[in-house]
């Protein structure tokens, strides 16, 4: 398997991504992640599986809770995880920019 | 296609350095970065404050779908010359980073284009490899992709 790969297909995922902002500061139950989200809850586990799977998160057993909390070990060199941090700037800059060209367009004409 | 935004963030360090070129002239690239409404559209986020000016505060907070807050960070202005350069802090809120410093510097290129650099110095190397670490970048979008589907429906 490979696992870069699958990385990259897991937070593809909008869902997925929102899931792993959630549980990056605290360790949350399933329940408590599902609430945060319009879709039902088995597609919500679902993605706590997939996530699971691919190491970006880890399960706890507290009591009769299991709690999710973020798990970016398997991501050490900066060049693994630089890309996703360059592609959302990327983004940001591309709208940046449409959006001042509408704006200059529209205070030139 | 190759990204038009570079990222240089060397093993190790504490620091990182983004740059980009635009087809915009300055002024324009300059604006967007003052304007609440416009930094509001591309950052994907709500401008709460943005006081541009030396010592004045600025916050950005993003809801999701059903209101709850998934980001807010604020800092403070330290530098302040228009079509220049911006100095600021950046917190996030209820995140492990602790504050950064960012050097914002804007430059002319041509008449129609024009260039960003922001340097972002972390407290520690740990701190900066935390924060690159996927989840918040991640986030961002994902609440930036929300925020577009609400303003579509609105249409």
């Amino acid at each position: 398997m490979n696992l870069r790969r699958d990385v990259f297909q897991a937070i593809a995922d909008p869902t997925r991504r929102a899931i792993l902002l959630l549980v990056a500061t605290q360790a949350m139950t399933a329940g408590a992640i599902a609430s945060n989200f319009d879709t039902a809850r088995p597609t919500v586990s679902k993605h706590l599986q997939i996530l699971t799977e691919c190491e970006l998160v880890a399960q706890t057993q507290n009591g009769r809770e299991v709690y999710y909390h973020i798990n970016a070990k398997n991501m050490k060199e900066v060049a693994d995880f630089i890309e996703p941090f360059r592609q959302m700037w990327d983004d940001r800059f591309n709208k940046l920019e449409a959006i001042m060209k509408t704006y200059q367009t529209k205070k030139t004409t | 296609m190759e990204l038009k935004t570079k990222i240089s963030a060397e093993n190790g360090q504490h620091d990182l350095l983004i740059t980009r070129e635009f087809d915009l002239p300055l002024e324009l690239l300059f604006k967007a970065h003052v304007e609440p409404e416009i930094v509001a559209q591309w950052m994907g986020t709500k401008v709460l404050k943005l006081e541009n000016k030396k010592h004045g505060g600025w916050a950005f907070e993003t809801s999701d779908a059903n209101g709850n807050v998934v980001f807010r960070a604020d800092g403070v202005f330290h530098e302040f010359v228009p079509n220049q350069k911006i100095t600021r802090t950046f917190e996030m809120e209820n995140a492990p980073f602790g504050v950064q410093l960012e050097f914002l510097e804007f430059e002319k290129l041509t008449e129609d284009t024009s260039k960003i650099s922001i340097h972002t110095v972390f407290k520690s190397g740990d701190l900066r490899d935390q924060m690159l670490r996927l989840p918040f970048a991640q986030g961002l979008n994902m609440a930036h992709n929300r925020l577009q589907d609400a303003a579509n429906k609105l249409k």
